[in-house]
């Protein structure tokens, strides 16, 4: 044991979760406790940040967004998925309703982040595309001189505009609550989803979406 | 030999060619001048003897310089190109020559013409000029001759004038007398006054005039007195008052006391009215506890209707009037009638406050709004106004609800019943809207000259009334209807009641089923829309956006109810101590609060929902055989018993049941009927046992205390859902998933759990 903080307030306070933050250099962690999502430092164990009311009832899970250094994300009891600059945690970024119960997990694709997981207890997993908060919300952006004449043309031909935030799909596998999904360390575009009947679902994001953000 | 002969070749041939050229090149010179390069080109080349083109060109040097230069074959060739050129040269200057000869034959015949020409003209003017002395001469006789007359005639004019103005001041005194007197128009005296007294006084040094200035005085004095005897008469119109004083104004009385005389009068007037709204009401202070208060003779709304016609009527007229009147003059202080109106209406809501607090009805607080409104003439701003203070007016409504609700009710007497409150919630805002449509017709009846323009009317009936008011007040009603639904509870700031939400989705509903149809159709009555006027919102869209607020502000309704109720759920279950809790006696007394809770919700939707659709239950419903194992739900093949494999098969079985049974979609959007209202809220409770219950580890007398507490929610529960195999099926899973989380899972017997059911 290094170092411990001890959270005071009335009542009994529990942490619910907890996840530390890839970037600066693993210093700080993020925690949930009831409806707040707190930061803190670990060389300090002081509070950086604190998201008050952060869901209306239980926050679940949170998780830090792998290429945006201040962008997190969080679910909870209220059946949303809220995107949380941590910078100015008055108001979230996003908010998704997209679950009809409980939202039990939150996860970013640790390489595009732009690719959004949640699972939840109405048994159905959903694949989010988070453009605008994503670290690169006009797609691909190639430099010039490495393209030759002919793709200098195509580049010029192709409207600039940020993508929209959509549903990518939604996968009802499960026939009862989804309580844990993760992405695969392998191969960036595989996800794998365990519910309460004990089942292990496998899937893949669509090939159509994994073109696109590759080309 | 042969140099000698193409030297003397050379020498003879070119002799004859330079002759004739030397000759011609003289008139070349000054035409190439003319014609020919620039001077600058010419300067600037080196002086060359040899250059045939040059200026300093000498023959003899050019033509020792060819004979020594060129061969034979060259020199020939230079003398045909030398012949050509000269030929072309020639012809050239030939042309030239035409050319330039006629255009020096036309110019001198040109002025031949202009010559003869210029010598007619010379002819005629003197003519003219001749004439013109002759004219002038003779027209200055005549005006010589008749100057004289016009100066007489000039004379006379003005004595005319000025005797006909002496003649109508005469007779002044006399229109006077007679306009003024009682009973006649007083109106023209004051105009005839008007007029002559600018004169009257400027020659006021003159004794004539000034009899007739004093004699005119006197009659007005007289006028004035019977102007203000008349102004003390109690029983005057607002109008003629307003008349009064304007013609007390204009006959240069000091303003001051004319305001003090009209706001004197206007306060008794308005005194007498309020005395008499004053008399309906009961007395002041009623025997507490007794109802022994007679019932006020008319009703609430009759009697605002009243209240507002007369009292707000004549003070707003009175108002305007007074604005208009005593605008021009300083120190009339605007800030006396600020007052006066402020003590008035503050007197008239008293009375207002009393009568409404007997009925525990709804206040008017917007009243005072608008009669501001009026003492304003800007026709845009007094619509939003009327917008605003229709919204005022709503949320003072909205309030008085919500006191209504919250407030406790005194022993003995019965609160509100919500379709109450909700009928006189929609009554009071409709009639609202319709004496706001009245007020803004009045306006528009009365400037009868801006309503006649057809442009006016357009714009102003339908951007302004229908859309800017009516349509607008509907839309915001939707949307403050919308808000309460949307905004999570804020730290600081109540959640809306749950009874308002549901009150302000029925209100919705019932406004998107008829009210708002029936508001566009009787604005359009009134103020009917003229041909190819900017786009009305047609009235499918509004009821569309009310019947999307209703349905936000259910699914929000059923939504907290339900969090209400699952906060207790979880609440139970982790902050029991499942591991070591003793043999269950009797149903948890949480759950006996969750059944009571779902009544009473159930009783308060009923009130102002209709009952909806169930699902026919079967016979034996409410007497199903709970249990662990699925084999109420199987065909029975499988033997209920325990043993430590059948946790696989039942589990696969109850998997493979859920494959073929609907899956339950919790937070479903609800319908507007009070099932499925209800189904929304046990849905959510159940679910939320479940998550709770799966996250807990059980002892064996905990599960047991699950099986009974599931099974008193099923006896109960069941008839609040437009389904009963959802409660069955959730109720299931809560058991199946508490015997997974339990160490040593053995459960009750079926009979003693219905006792214990029986028993609490």
């Amino acid at each position: 044991l290094s170092s411990s903080a001890a959270l005071e307030g009335k009542g009994q306070l529990k942490f619910t979760s907890g996840r530390w933050s890839p970037h600066h250099n693993c210093t700080q962690i993020a925690t949930a406790n009831d409806t707040t999502v707190r930061g803190w430092d670990t060389r300090t164990m002081r509070q950086i940040y604190c998201i008050e009311n952060a869901h209306g009832q239980l926050v679940r899970d949170l998780d830090f967004n792998p290429n945006k250094q201040y962008y997190l994300a969080s679910c909870g009891d209220d059946c949303k998925v809220k995107f949380w600059d941590t910078r100015n945690v008055t108001e979230p970024v996003k908010t998704l309703e997209e679950h009809s119960h409980w939202v039990w997990n939150v996860r970013y694709n640790h390489s595009h982040d732009q690719l959004i997981l949640t699972g939840s207890s109405d048994s159905r997993v959903i694949l989010s595309n988070m453009v605008s908060i994503s670290s690169e919300p006009f797609g691909h952006m190639v430099d010039d001189d490495e393209l030759s004449d002919q793709e200098d043309q195509h580049q010029e031909e192709k409207v600039k505009e940020p993508l929209q935030d959509s549903v990518i799909a939604t996968y009802e596998e499960h026939e009862d609550s989804v309580y844990a999904v993760e992405w695969s360390s392998a191969d960036p575009w595989l996800f794998a989803s365990l519910s309460y009947d004990g089942r292990l679902v496998i899937n893949r994001v669509p090939r159509a979406l994994k073109y696109h953000i590759l080309l | 030999a042969m140099a000698e002969a193409a030297g003397s070749g050379t020498g003879g041939s070119p002799e004859p060619g330079p002759g004739p050229g030397s000759g011609w090149r003289r008139p070349h010179g000054p035409l190439q001048r003319y014609y020919g390069p620039s001077a600058a080109e010419t300067a600037e080349a080196a002086p060359d003897p040899a250059d045939i083109n040059g200026p300093h060109f000498d023959p003899e040097v050019f033509l020792n310089k060819v004979r020594s230069e060129c061969p034979l074959g060259q020199l020939l060739a230079r003398e045909a190109a030398l012949g050509r050129e000269i030929r072309a040269l020639d012809s050239d200057m030939q042309t030239l020559l035409y050319e330039n000869y006629n255009k020096f034959i036309s110019a001198t015949d040109t002025i031949r013409k202009m010559k003869v020409d210029f010598r007619r003209m010379e002819a005629e003017m003197d003519d003219l000029a001749a004439n013109m002395a002759a004219i002038s001469t003779s027209s200055a006789r005549v005006s010589a001759a008749l100057q004289d007359r016009h100066r007489r005639g000039a004379q006379l004019a003005g004595v005319q004038a000025l005797l006909r103005k002496l003649q109508s001041l005469v007779e002044v005194p006399g229109r006077l007398r007679r306009w003024a007197a009682p009973g006649a128009e007083p109106a023209r005296a004051l105009r005839c006054h008007a007029r002559a007294r600018a004169v009257l006084r400027h020659y006021r040094h003159l004794p004539s005039f000034r009899a007739i200035e004093d004699e005119s005085q006197a009659i007005m004095a007289e006028l004035a007195q019977r102007l203000r005897a008349r102004l003390r008469d109690e029983t005057l119109e607002p109008k003629e008052l307003s008349e009064c004083v304007e013609m007390l104004l204009q006959l240069e009385e000091p303003p001051e006391e004319l305001c003090q005389e009209f706001l004197s009068h206007a306060g008794a007037r308005l005194e007498a009215e309020l005395a008499a709204l004053e008399a309906e009401l009961p007395p002041a202070d009623p025997p507490s506890g007794t109802a022994a208060t007679p019932p006020p003779a008319s009703d609430i709304l009759d009697f605002v209707d009243r209240g507002s016609s007369s009292f707000v009527g004549t003070l707003c007229l009175l108002a305007t009037s007074y604005r208009s009147l005593f605008q021009g003059h300083p120190g009339a202080g605007g800030g006396r009638l600020e007052s006066f109106a402020a003590t008035l209406t503050n007197r008239y809501f008293q009375l207002l406050e009393r009568r409404l607090a007997l009925e525990r009805g709804l206040g008017d607080t917007s009243l005072l709004v608008r009669a501001l409104d009026r003492f304003h003439r800007r026709l845009r701003a007094r619509v939003q106004r009327y917008l605003r203070a229709l919204q005022t007016f709503f949320l003072g409504c909205l309030g008085d609800v919500r006191q209504a609700l919250a407030a406790p009710r005194p022993p003995g007497k019965e609160g509100p019943g919500l379709p109450d409150l909700l009928a006189t919630l929609a009554a009071s805002v409709l009639g609202q809207l319709k004496a706001v449509l009245a007020y803004v017709q009045l306006f528009t009846a009365r400037d009868v000259a801006f309503a006649s323009l057809p442009y006016f009317k357009g714009e102003f009936c339908v951007a302004a009334v229908r859309e800017g008011l009516v349509v607008a007040f509907l839309r915001w009603l939707c949307r403050t209807a919308r808000a309460f639904a949307e905004s999570p509870p804020e730290r600081g700031a109540p959640a809306a009641p749950p009874a308002l939400l549901l009150l302000l989705a029925r209100l919705c509903l019932d406004y998107e089923a008829t009210t708002v149809s029936y508001v566009l159709t009787l604005t359009d009555e009134q103020f009917p829309p003229q041909d190819g006027d900017p786009a009305v919102t047609p009235a499918a869209e509004l009821c569309a956006e009310a019947r999307a607020a209703a349905q936000r502000l259910l699914d929000h309704y059923v939504q907290v109810q339900g969090a209400a109720v699952a906060q207790m759920l979880r609440k139970s279950v982790e902050t029991r101590d499942w591991l070591g809790t003793v043999e269950p006696r009797n149903v948890r007394a949480v759950m006996k609060r969750v059944v009571e809770d779902i009544t009473a919700i159930d009783v308060q939707v009923g009130q102002l929902f209709e009952e909806g659709v169930r699902r026919a239950q079967s016979s034996d419903s409410s007497r199903r055989a709970f249990s662990v194992y699925s084999s109420s739900r199987a065909p029975g093949r499988y033997a209920p018993s325990y043993t430590p494999s059948a946790p696989m098969d039942t589990h696969l079985l109850s998997n493979i049941q859920k494959l073929f049974s609907e899956r339950i979609d919790i937070f479903s959007p609800v319908e507007f009927n009070k099932v499925s209202v209800l189904t929304g809220i046990i849905k959510i409770s159940l679910k939320t046992l479940l998550e709770c219950v799966r996250l807990r580890t059980l002892g064996r007398f905990g599960l047991q205390q699950v099986q009974v507490d599931g099974h008193y929610l099923q006896l109960y529960l069941w008839r609040f859902a437009a389904d009963e195999r959802v409660v069955q099926g959730l109720l299931d899973e809560v058991a199946a998933s508490a015997a997974h989380r339990c160490l040593d899972p053995v459960p009750m017997e079926h009979s003693v759990v219905e006792l214990i059911c029986e028993r609490g």
